[in-house]
């Protein structure tokens, strides 16, 4: 692997353990919510990273399946912390 | 050429990913941590695919890269603009610098 992948992983891998430090210190439910969105668009960019350095396109598949359940998630929890029914 | 492009987009990035992460441990709100990371990691994550669509070219891999720049683009203020939606009815107050709060008072008019 060249050394600016190398790099660039790492930031990547450092930007996830924040999210997951909001993700267990949070004061309340919407600030982990926040930070699990968050962590799902950094995972996306993670994906790519890995198609160029691998030359697989499979791993594109993975981000944008990814990226559409993370916000259908997202809204779910949205709608749950609002109170309200989802038929509406 | 296209490489080194790209991964000078990527780099950019990356950099914007830090950002917003670091925004999102560091400042003291819900609505501020909202604002902070969803604008800086879209954007980031938006440069990295469109890198992705530079050092590969018009390949599979570079379109499947385009319509991962479209979701992306899509989906995200939807979801940030519905969570603070949701935070604001579920009871979650503001910092207590902040100066105003339109949402609260169009709610009593």
């Amino acid at each position: 692997m060249p050394l600016i992948y190398q790099i660039l992983i790492g930031i990547l891998l450092i930007c996830c353990f924040l999210c997951l430090y909001r993700i267990g210190r949070g004061p309340t439910a919407p600030d982990r919510t926040v930070a699990i969105d968050i962590l799902g668009i950094v995972i996306v960019g993670f994906c790519a990273i890995l198609s160029i350095l691998t030359k697989k396109d499979f791993y594109m598949n993975i981000a944008i399946a990814w990226a559409l359940l993370s916000f259908i998630g997202t809204i779910a929890l949205a709608k749950y912390l609002e109170g309200k029914g989802f038929d509406e | 050429m296209n490489e080194t492009i790209g991964l000078i987009i990527i780099s950019i990035g990356i950099m914007f990913d830090f950002f917003g992460c670091v925004g999102l441990v560091r400042l003291p709100d819900i609505y501020n941590r909202l604002q902070a990371a969803t604008k800086c990691v879209t954007l980031g994550t938006c440069l990295i695919l469109l890198g992705a669509l530079l050092i590969n070219g018009v390949s599979a891999l570079g379109i499947k890269a385009v319509i991962c720049i479209v979701f992306i683009l899509v989906t995200s203020p939807t979801a940030a603009h519905a969570l603070a939606r949701g935070a604001h009815q579920s009871g979650v107050k503001l910092w207590e610098k902040s100066v105003c709060d339109k949402y609260e008072e169009d709610k009593h008019v």
